[in-house]
């Protein structure tokens, strides 16, 4: 709802696009069908613009912008597939890639690694370089947090902060390469101000952080995600009315996520919400 | 945000301003309020004329409750009470929101009415933003309602005692209606200690643990002819029943709709199959019905749903359709060209305005029925926490992290005066019954408070302290103040 918005008009790829003021440039390329990759970037959260594969050329700007935050301009020219984009999208990927465990990131970071022939082994052999490699922390019941597959998007402290929670459980803490995500002073979980809500790992585009029931099916090799069925409901208890999406899989649910475009929570849930489905197992 | 909260809860923690009153005294701080918008010349004069009746009779009754006896029958210091005041009635918009700390007293409906009365001084009702807004605790506890699961409505809110409403409903059901309200759940209770109420049919609820003063309301459930429980566990009230069947899940198990706070219809659908011998609802229902000799055939959820768009001129307006295709209609939604309602009451703003005038009502504080004496010089009031759910029969079931909420909390002052600390067994006694519990201290509450949950009657049955005195109108226990008191329990002996 709101006031009508002036447009703004400008190239994209060689095209004269009309959008409304206020619009980022990934609004924009996606309101014109130009697909393009993110990874920090979510509907449901502050851009924080910090993983850059979603970087594009804008004409007279020194370097690349980053799509998700950078708003429209008049009479912007902007390039979405140049040889400076390509490389730099592939570039990121593989620094990523080369020190992250990718397996577990979204399909469509898949396609995107595939589409531009990332090839993480050219920073050097796995063995021996710096990774982040380190055991999963199994703390509890509901949470797995496996640091071996963080890209630090902060994806999950902004949802544990302004975006959604509002409860700043976590935030990131060292530098440089040594830069994690942290409770405060590093206490485990379940000591920590976290509240379980579970909306971190809705969020989690890698896989870092997994509800425990998918981290122990996936150890025991019973994960069938092919196989499973989602189908959305209401959540049972209390009465804002949040949405479920429950994952079923041999008749079992397996998984509860919510739906980021519906208006009731934008895909943000409670402990009960996420986790309190398991009444319907016993 | 403004908390107003005998503890000092989670969302006290969030807000600008967090005012510790005194259990019970919900109408004194509104009245309070109320004066001081009034002799702020903060009253929105326009909308009171226009809107409202009753202006010059409440400002003469509430000119008592200067600030200074407001804070000292609140427990509030009087510069809170002037800037809530202030703060509400200067605001753009604002809203007040209430749960079952206004509503479980023997005074529910008055305290309702004392926070409707600032919404009408105001004008900060029926505006975009602005509003009354009680809070549902469960996820269909307003579909219940709307759907006609009161004693004295039809589906749609529509009045029993209304001769043209009833031949509508006769006609539409074949069959006849009587006039006269039924049993809200307490005059059940009642009528099962009178002895005219032999046989109930509990469908999903567990009053065997969650009734006020529970050990009376399981005397009344073992004294019937007959008890039928119908539900998804084998809750202790399932376990007094004659008969018990199981049922399917409405959430993940069942096709249906359910409605929530903001009175927005949204579809629930069945993702698993129920297991054993558990059945839909809907089936269970209509079995019986054949059995008494009605054939109701066994109608699908859509087409129950669309049995009461024809009765319910508030849904009529709702296809099952249009719920599958927008994810949620708020009512009234009369017709299918109708976006819905966001908020109600916007016909006060009409000028001249829609309908009637709405009333000031004059409501005066009365303390708890369950007073507080040198033999039980402590209040208890209960409550939820975030992870648990009522008796714990749906939350019980996974392991959270942050499980609390079985102990009986105690200021540090009250705990230090008994020579308690945290992990100490305690005898716990009202009027009503004594349990055995585990102390906790929490410093946030204040001297003479007691704070429990009751989702865990297997290991603290808290009912069984409650007290059973409800407002005659509403029907609700005085769950938020028993007095109670609480005696160490010498480990050793016990053990």
């Amino acid at each position: 709802m709101g006031e009508p918005r002036p447009l703004v008009q400008l190239t994209i790829d060689g095209n004269v696009v009309k959008v409304p003021e206020g619009l980022t440039i990934l609004d924009a390329c996606r309101r014109e069908d130009i697909d393009t990759p993110t990874l920090c970037w979510a509907s449901n959260l502050t851009p924080v613009n910090v993983c850059r594969v979603c970087v594009v050329e804008v004409e007279g700007s020194r370097v690349l912008v980053p799509s998700c935050s950078r708003l429209v301009e008049p009479g912007m020219v902007v390039s979405t597939d140049s040889e400076r984009v390509r490389t730099s999208r592939k570039m990121v990927y593989e620094l990523l890639a080369s020190s992250v465990e990718m397996d577990r990131a979204d399909t469509s970071v898949h396609a995107w690694m595939e589409h531009y022939g990332v090839r993480p082994e050219r920073m050097g052999d796995r063995d021996e370089i710096a990774t982040v490699a380190q055991p999963p922390k199994v703390q509890d019941d509901l949470y797995v947090r496996d640091y071996e597959r963080c890209i630090l998007c902060y994806k999950c402290v902004e949802a544990c902060g302004d975006d959604a929670q509002h409860t700043y459980a976590i935030a990131t803490a060292g530098r440089g390469f040594d830069a994690h995500i942290s409770t405060e002073s590093d206490v485990a979980l379940p000591d920590s101000a976290c509240v379980y809500c579970g909306n971190c790992i809705g969020v989690c585009p890698t896989g870092a952080l997994v509800f425990r029931a998918e981290f122990d099916m996936r150890a025991d090799g019973t994960w069938d995600e092919d196989s499973q069925q989602v189908t959305t409901t209401v959540c049972a208890f209390c009465g804002v009315g949040c949405n479920l999406e429950l994952h079923v899989q041999d008749n079992s649910i397996v998984k509860v996520t919510s739906p980021v475009d519906h208006s009731v929570t934008s895909g943000h849930l409670c402990i009960k919400g996420r986790f309190g489905w398991q009444h319907a197992q016993s | 945000m403004w908390v107003v909260d005998p503890r000092r809860t989670t969302s006290a923690r969030f807000a600008d301003m967090w005012l510790g009153l005194n259990v019970g005294t919900d109408i004194a701080l509104a009245n309070g309020v109320a004066r001081e918008i009034i002799h702020a010349d903060l009253v929105n004069v326009e909308f009171v004329e226009n809107a409202t009746v009753g202006y010059e009779d409440f400002a003469s009754h509430v000119e008592p409750w200067t600030l200074d006896r407001t804070a000292e029958v609140t427990g509030v210091p009087a510069e809170a009470i002037r800037d809530l005041a202030r703060g509400y009635a200067g605001a753009a918009t604002a809203q007040l929101m209430w749960t079952l700390g206004i509503t479980e007293h023997h005074t529910a409906v008055d305290n309702v009415l004392a926070l409707c009365n600032l919404a009408l001084l105001t004008g900060h009702v029926g505006r975009w933003g602005s509003g009354l807004v009680p809070l549902r605790g469960q996820n269909n506890v307003q579909g219940g309602g709307d759907m006609g699961a009161l004693p004295n409505k039809l589906p749609g809110f529509q009045d029993v005692a209304d001769d043209d409403v009833r031949a509508r409903f006769e006609g539409e059901w074949g069959t006849t209606i009587p006039p006269e309200p039924g049993w809200h759940l307490t005059q059940m209770f009642e009528a099962m200690g009178r002895g005219d109420l032999r046989a109930v049919w509990v469908i999903g609820e567990n009053p065997a643990d969650s009734e006020a003063d529970v050990n009376h309301a399981r005397e009344m459930l073992g004294r019937l002819d007959h008890l039928v429980v119908q539900d998804v566990f084998m809750t202790r009230t399932a376990e007094m029943a004659d008969v018990v069947l199981p049922a399917a899940l409405g959430w993940a198990e069942s096709d249906g709709t359910v409605t929530s706070s903001e009175r927005r219809v949204q579809r629930t659908r069945a993702a698993v199959r129920p297991p054993g011998e558990a059945r839909q609802e809907i089936d269970v229902i209509a079995d019986v019905a054949e059995r008494m000799g009605s054939a109701w055939g066994r109608p699908t959820a859509e087409e129950l749903w669309d049995e009461l768009r024809s009765v319910s001129p508030m849904h009529g307006g709702m296809s099952w359709q249009r719920l599958e295709d927008v994810g949620g209609i708020q009512w009234p939604c009369p017709d299918e060209g109708h976006p819905g309602t966001p908020f109600l009451h916007g016909r006060l703003w009409e000028r001249p305005i829609g309908g009637r005038r709405a009333p000031f009502s004059c409501v005066d504080d009365h303390p708890p029925v369950d007073q507080l004496t040198d033999e039980f010089p402590l209040r208890l009031t209960t409550g939820r926490v975030l992870d648990s759910y009522n008796t714990g029969v749906q939350s019980g079931k996974f392991n959270s992290p942050i499980r609390s909420g079985d102990a009986l909390e105690l200021s540090a002052d009250d705990a230090g005066s008994l020579g308690l600390a945290r992990g100490d067994r305690v005898m716990v006694s009202s009027r009503r019954g004594s349990i055995e519990m585990t102390v906790a201290v929490d410093p946030d509450l204040p001297v003479g408070l007691a704070f429990t949950t009751f989702h865990f009657p297997e290991s603290a049955d808290v009912n069984q302290l409650t007290s059973d005195a409800w407002d005659t109108r509403s029907g609700t226990s005085e769950f938020k103040a028993a007095a109670i008191r609480v005696e160490k329990l010498d480990v050793a002996a016990g053990a």
